[in-house]
């Protein structure tokens, strides 16, 4: 055995042993092996299948599933710009553009030194601050034409990621408007000593009575979840904090996690003590690293402080622990199920339900799984009471929300309000003008026009996870569109018949369309298409992964029709396209090496 | 007294644990199916199945039966829905059926047929995905595989063998082999193996065999496979937990 092997094995049976050699960490130490080695080698591979019994092609298979594992040497830096239609906005294609030039390479290529490698990745949840990008995972903000060329020559230099200047990392929480939540004053421990004063039976009445709804999406009540996972038969419960946050357009998780750290861990624990829970997980975002240690630092303060461990506050058989688990680039883990999956070290592929995750969650035991806001909405439940907390909002949304606002406005970042707030009132707080379109909730949520900004925030009227993108009268809806549809296509899990062939030939129309060559037949396919999406697909995001063509086709339908050919049918092989590798080899661009015809 | 669901307006009865697709197979009722087998846990991905219950649609593989369901099949918007997705998937891959030695014995072909899928329907995607011929007596031909998971657990769980995985995510997913060669000769593969007889399309085949069985004379050719999954269905009690 070389040395190097040697010393490759010794990385690996240390990462192994910080996971207790368990199978179900397999994601975790396989990220950590990416940490150390940029990618994963086929003999690391075969190492760690041999020491935790599972099939080699089960770990590359793993691995193969998530967009921040490599199985193929990468560059020694590795630069990911965020591609949110946000980023997009704020120029990050051109920058893109210019640092392959200043480096010399290709996009998705690795330089030939085998330095650097530069690429896209799905939106990094810095909206408010882009454009931005992960340089070896960390997160920078702020990127200007000036960043870039400083970061490309810390790249030229060698210099390493954790010695670049500081404030490039630099994350603002860039509150505007803050409530409950936001101002939450909460000495860590007394929401616990609350709970344990009601007991569990009643902490989950006053979730109830609450009316409080998850805030992830879906909207279902937080207190007949906890209920069901509290009566649910099983020896071992879970409580498991979905900070996930893929949704592009959404950062409200980030600055929670950032500013009220102790109060999502103090609802996780409030949840462990009403549903009798033993252990908890946070799975955190990969594109949230850096938040890692903080976090870490937190939970182990709430340990010295008796707020996690056994007989928490000297309550015998009150025991209750957090693990972080990170997420390594899959915007499905968002999904309940697959987050479960990923949880226990597999490709994150959402399960088949029912069962749901409350009765048969991690491990197949009884899983109370929200997000962050979530938990955080249930302790201030506890800390005001239900009464208090249903005064807040409206009658069906109580509480308040977190709203991610980024795109075209003066005043990106966090605002809290009460439920039932107007699109109208936020886009005035921002101080946008001339807006043309909102799209809430994400890409998979709704897009809405100007004739529609009077509605109301909430689960009557617009649902939403946080996200409010604003788009101006300079903007082309039909490009947002597209980035949306490129975003589900990357992301699809790739399960289902109707979402891994459906997303990838959306995509493909709407390609087809951007590049003039178009037809009325290609806007019937995918009026087609997004109805097989919508009544097929195996889950949400195939489900809603027709949205934005959808909702954009209904405002914006000109947008589409003007970049169609009056022809009826256009082929998709575009002849001078094909030439354009052969273009490339021989170096040549001049009006020979190109066919005349525009399509054929 | 068993309970009941209605199918199309058809009384089906079925056994608690059984799925709306059991039941109906059990009880003589097609229900169109790909990725579905009668040994093996529902796997839920190819959605051919598709039905719908009080007027929302769910793969019927996978969803449990319960009392008096109203449960609509054979209507046209689902026929409609199964025939697009059955052109997706032969959009998806590369499917030259007069070539194929499965041809007629293939249930994806098999299905075409049977929902009269006469055109294409999409472009075709034409993917590269090479051959793996390294093995003495199988041929892997990547080019058919709509991922339904068979041959994975078929290897797993009654090979013993774990031969099969996949990997890469949305429409790059793809069947890999374990070995550190990523070759099926590099494997304990055999013959004999159960995941030799599972996969539905031409796939995993058995070297040297070309047309012994000639076209026209298939399973496939001699009844349609809305017969012939009835079949090959289990009458009774096939519960997979
Ligand atoms: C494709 C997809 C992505 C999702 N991403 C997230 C996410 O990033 N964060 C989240 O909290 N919920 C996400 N959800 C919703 C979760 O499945 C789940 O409903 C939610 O976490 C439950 O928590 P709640 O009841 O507190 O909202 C996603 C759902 C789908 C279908
Ligand atoms: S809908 Fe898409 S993401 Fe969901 S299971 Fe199907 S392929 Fe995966
Ligand atoms: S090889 Fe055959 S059995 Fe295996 S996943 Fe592909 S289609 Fe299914
Ligand atoms: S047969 Fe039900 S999803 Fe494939």
């Amino acid at each position: 055995m070389t040395i190097l092997a040697q010393s490759n094995d010794e990385n690996l049976s240390q990462i192994l042993a910080r996971y207790d050699h368990n199978p179900a960490n397999l994601l975790q130490i396989l990220r950590e092996v990416q940490e150390s080695q940029s990618f994963i080698e086929a003999d690391s591979i075969n190492y760690l299948s041999q020491q935790l019994g599972i099939s080699r092609a089960d770990i590359e298979g793993v691995a193969g599933f998530y967009s921040f594992l490599h199985l193929q040497p990468q560059g020694e830096y590795r630069v990911l710009f965020s591609d949110n239609i946000t980023d997009r906005m704020l120029g990050s294609q051109l920058l893109m553009e210019q640092m392959c030039q200043q480096l010399w390479l290709q996009p998705g290529k690795v330089s030939e030194d085998g330095l650097v490698s530069i690429n896209t990745t799905s939106c990094t949840g810095m909206c408010d601050q882009g454009p931005a990008m992960l340089a070896n995972g960390r997160a920078i903000t702020r990127l200007s034409h000036q960043r870039v060329q400083e970061i490309g020559q810390l790249i030229r230099n060698r210099t390493p990621v954790a010695d670049w200047p500081a404030d490039f990392f630099q994350v603002e929480d860039q509150i505007h408007r803050s409530g409950p939540l936001l101002d939450n004053q909460l000495t860590a421990g007394d929401v616990l000593r609350q709970g344990l004063l009601l007991g569990s039976k009643a902490i989950v009445d006053v979730i109830k009575e609450s009316g409080l709804r998850g805030r992830g999406g879906a909207g279902f009540s937080t207190g007949l979840k906890w209920e069901a996972c509290r009566n649910a038969q099983g020896d071992a419960r879970t409580v498991v904090c979905n900070a996930d946050e893929g949704e592009p357009g959404t950062f409200k998780d980030r600055v929670l996690l950032t500013r009220q750290a102790d109060l999502v861990f103090e609802g996780m624990t409030l949840c462990a003590l009403a549903v009798g829970a033993q252990q908890g997980f946070l799975y955190l975002r990969g594109e949230y690293r850096y938040l890692l240690e903080p976090l870490q630092d937190v939970l182990q303060r709430r340990r010295e402080r008796n707020l996690l461990g056994n007989n928490i506050l000297n309550q015998p058989g009150f025991n209750f622990d957090i693990a972080i688990h990170l997420g390594a680039g899959a915007y499905i883990c968002g999904e309940e199920s697959a987050l479960i999956e990923s949880l226990e070290g597999k490709r994150g592929v959402p399960r088949n339900r029912p069962p749901f995750p409350v009765t048969h969650g991690y491990l197949q035991q009884p899983t109370a799984l929200d997000n962050v806001e979530t938990f955080c909405s249930a302790a201030l439940a506890i800390q005001l009471g239900d009464e208090n907390f249903r005064a807040i909002g409206t009658e069906k949304s109580s509480g308040s929300k977190l709203i991610s606002v980024s795109g075209d406005c003066p005043r990106p970042g966090i605002y809290e309000y009460p439920f039932g707030v107007s699109v109208k009132q936020v886009l005035q707080d921002c101080g946008a003008v001339n807006t043309r379109a909102v799209q809430i909730s994400g890409p998979s949520g709704m897009c809405i026009a100007e004739n529609e900004f009077h509605r109301k925030l909430g689960f009557e009227d617009l649902p939403t996870a946080g996200a409010f993108m604003i788009f101006d009268d300079s903007r082309d809806m039909f490009g947002v569109a597209l980035n949306f549809v490129h975003f589900f296509a990357h992301e699809s899990c790739g399960f289902c018949t109707p979402c891994r062939v459906g997303t990838s030939m959306l995509k493909q129309t709407m390609d087809k369309i951007a590049a003039g060559h178009g037809t009325r037949h290609d806007l019937n396919e995918i009026e087609h298409l997004d109805q097989v999406l919508q009544i097929s697909s195996h889950c949400g995001l195939g489900r809603t992964a027709c949205n934005p063509v959808l909702h954009t086709l209904k405002h914006f339908r000109p947008a589409y029709e003007n970049r169609l050919k009056s022809l009826d049918f256009e082929p998709a092989f575009d002849l001078d396209g094909a030439l354009a590798r052969a273009r490339q080899m021989t170096g040549r661009d001049d009006a020979g090496a190109h066919l005349k015809s525009e399509g054929i | 007294m068993s309970d009941t669901f209605q199918l199309d307006g058809k009384s089906v009865p079925f056994e608690a644990g059984q799925t709306v697709m059991q039941a109906a197979l059990a009880a003589g009722h097609y229900i169109p199916h790909l990725c579905y087998h009668p040994e093996f846990k529902p796997h839920g991905s190819c959605k051919l199945c598709t039905v719908k219950v009080n007027g929302r649609t769910m793969a019927s593989c996978t969803m449990p039966a319960e009392a008096n369901l109203s449960v609509e099949s054979d209507i046209d918007e689902l026929n409609d829905l199964r025939r697009t997705l059955v052109q997706m998937l032969f959009a998806e891959g590369n499917h030259f059926c007069p070539s194929c030695e499965k041809s007629g014995n293939c249930v994806l072909q098999a299905l075409g047929y049977d929902l009269e899928v006469h055109t294409a329907g999409f472009r075709h995607m034409f993917p590269e995905r090479p051959l793996d011929f390294t093995h003495p007596d199988i041929l892997l031909d990547f080019n058919r595989c709509i991922l339904c998971e068979l041959c994975v657990h078929a290897s797993a769980e009654v090979d013993g063998k774990h031969i099969f995985a996949f990997s890469g995510r949305g429409i790059d997913k793809h069947l890999i082999i374990n070995s550190t060669s990523g070759q099926l000769k590099d494997t304990d593969m055999a013959l004999t193996d159960k995941a030799m007889q599972v996969c539905p399309v031409g796939v995993i085949l058995k070297k040297r065999v070309g047309f012994s069985v000639p076209i026209g004379q298939r399973r496939y050719d001699k009844s349609p496979i809305s017969a012939q999954a009835l079949v090959d269905a289990p009458r009774t009690g096939a519960v997979h937990e």
